[in-house]
């Protein structure tokens, strides 16, 4: 069979040359857009932190204030992450496992936090809990502090992260399927055996997953955390609200420094997240299908 | 009970009312008493707060910069997903894994470094202040913030779907004679813009609620470069929990809308994809 003579020269001799030049072109305006837009503040957070050299960067860290901030957002982190994780695992089980009526309602409606500015995420516990608040006169009466103190920020960042282990979940079990689920039950294993034995093992990747980077926006949200903390030193400031103070005050050199733990924690959310979707990519079994979204794709609810 | 299939799967009723029970306590009750604070206030008094000039201005402000930077995400995001689908080079993993750096790194982390590159004195200003191009403290800062912080979703929407194309109708079509950008334009730009507008939508919608990027890059000047969550954040500590509210509401509206449009699309593009 003979390709016609007329458009087959041309096309066989400057497509490649063509394709090559067109390739090297994209890919090189690609790397570069996301070294400016990426790359360059990364680095710029590391070099403005050490700008004055190892002793001021040690000292910024180790000063009382960013020590409290450091405990108070670890602190903030270990409650608002098990509930979310509980909340992803409940939500999950009944999206995943059962149909009712209402399912798809309900998924939007997980997902809102997610489409809430975060300051409105700290005005509406404000409106709840606040000194001119619904329940503000009560909680006075009583001495009990939500807002300006810390079970306001944890309540913040409780609802900014409610939606990251739900929604990581629900298409993990959904792929997997409850097959070997309800196989272990027909042959007489309670619930929590099914629970702990088929359930965690097969969604573990995911649930992981969730958790990470549940606990990097628990640890770096700063709006509504904002919004909430009223901003005492040393008592209701978390680390990012502690790089606004020192940043605002000019003092640079500590600002960056304390952001560079912020920035060292983000890279290593994303290298956790690179090895779990390496690992659930390569481990055998259902898993391996399991596609695992990010934050931005998984708005998908129809499968 | 009719409302559920018959499984044997035990837990309905104790996932079903925990699930419920901290949805209402944690998301419903609270934003309910956003509603509930509104409706206390009158139509009038409303109208006057959300129509203020300043007001008026943060809103234009905020929806102006968020399209800008969505827009410049929908040209570079998709640029950086096909060059990452199409065109394996070394490192490509670490370049994928770095695209998610704006959903892990603080926000006010990424503001006070975009603020320094981009100052008159930063290590990009002092080449652009000469230049007559003001980026800190201007709305072209607030606009790089939004794009720095919208770019993972349109890469991430976009990538999949361009994972999904079959490359033997673009084989096709160019053994059919089409030009490389035909085939571009005819065969694979039809199912591609359903993701790009749902990812538009998405960096949309968190680019109007961005706080913490954009407040140290803006320099918040009132009628300038005031953005609509940084007025809230103003009247909060005015103690106008009023106005504050007023603000919310419309805001709350705004992101409610573009959810819808944002499910719409992906229900699009779920669409595009099965039919190929």
């Amino acid at each position: 069979m003979t390709t016609g003579p007329i458009f087959a020269s041309p096309f066989v001799e400057k497509a490649p040359l063509r394709a090559w030049i067109t390739r090297f072109v994209l890919t090189g305006l690609a790397l570069s857009f996301l070294f400016l837009f990426l790359g360059l503040p990364l680095v710029t957070v590391f070099l403005q932190a050490l700008q004055k050299g190892v002793s001021v960067y040690l000292s910024a860290l180790w000063q009382p204030d960013a020590r409290a901030a450091v405990r108070l957002t670890v602190t903030v982190a270990a409650i608002a992450v098990p509930l979310n994780l509980l909340f992803g695992l409940a939500a999950s089980w009944l999206i995943a496992r059962f149909d009712f009526a209402g399912k798809s309602i309900l998924m939007t409606l997980i997902d809102l936090p997610f489409s809430v500015s975060p300051v409105i995420s700290g005005l509406i516990y404000v409106l709840l809990f606040g000194l001119q608040g619904v329940f503000g006169p009560w909680l006075f009466e009583h001495d009990i502090q939500i807002i300006f103190a810390v079970p306001g920020i944890v309540l913040a960042t409780v609802f900014v992260t409610f939606p990251f282990v739900a929604r990581e979940l629900i298409p993990v079990m959904q792929q997997i399927g409850s097959e070997e689920e309800e196989a272990a039950l027909l042959m007489g294993a309670n619930g929590l055996q099914m629970f702990f034995r088929i359930t965690l093992p097969n969604i573990k990747w995911g649930l992981l997953y969730g958790v990470i980077l549940c606990n990097a926006r628990a640890m770096g949200e700063f709006g509504a955390v904002s919004v909430v903390s009223g901003h005492i030193r040393g008592k209701t400031n978390t680390i990012p609200l502690h790089v606004e103070i020192l940043y605002n005050e000019y003092n640079f050199a500590a600002a960056f420094a304390v952001a560079s733990i912020l920035t060292l924690l983000a890279l290593a959310t994303l290298t956790a997240k690179s090895v779990v979707e390496w690992r659930s990519a390569h481990s055998d079994g259902i898993a391996s299908n399991v596609p695992l979204p990010t934050v931005a794709e998984d708005t998908h609810h129809e499968h | 009970m009719s409302l559920k299939r018959r499984t044997v799967l035990p837990g309905f009723g104790l996932a079903g009312g925990f699930t419920l029970l901290y949805l209402c306590l944690i998301v419903l009750i609270p934003l309910g008493a956003l509603f509930l604070k509104a409706s206390t206030l009158t139509w009038g008094a409303f109208l006057e707060i959300v129509t203020a000039p300043r007001v008026v201005a943060s809103y234009k402000l905020s929806i102006e910069t968020a399209s800008a930077g969505a827009a410049i995400n929908v040209v570079f995001g998709f640029l950086v997903a096909w060059v990452l689908v199409r065109y394996p080079f070394p490192g490509r993993r670490i370049v994928d894994a770095m695209v998610d750096l704006p959903f892990a790194l603080p926000t006010a982390v990424a503001g006070i470094a975009l603020t320094s590159l981009y100052a008159p004195n930063g290590w990009l200003g002092r080449y652009l202040d000469p230049l007559g191009i003001k980026v800190a403290f201007a709305p072209l800062g607030i606009i790089f913030a939004l794009t720095f912080i919208g770019l993972p979703f349109v890469v991430r929407t976009v990538q999949p779907v361009l994972e999904e194309i079959d490359r033997e109708i673009e084989d096709a079509a160019a053994s059919l004679g089409a030009t490389p950008w035909q085939t571009f334009r005819r065969v694979l730009l039809p199912s591609l813009i359903p993701p790009l507008l749902a990812g538009f939508a998405m960096a949309l919608a968190r680019g109007l609620g961005e706080y913490g990027s954009v407040v140290f890059i803006s320099g918040n000047m009132p009628m300038k470069t005031e953005i609509a969550p940084l007025l809230i954040m103003t009247k909060l500590e005015q103690f106008d929990y009023a106005g504050a509210t007023a603000l919310g509401v419309v805001m709350l509206v705004m992101s409610f809308a573009l959810l819808l449009l944002i499910n719409v699309l992906q229900w699009w593009t779920g669409l595009r994809v099965v039919r190929g």
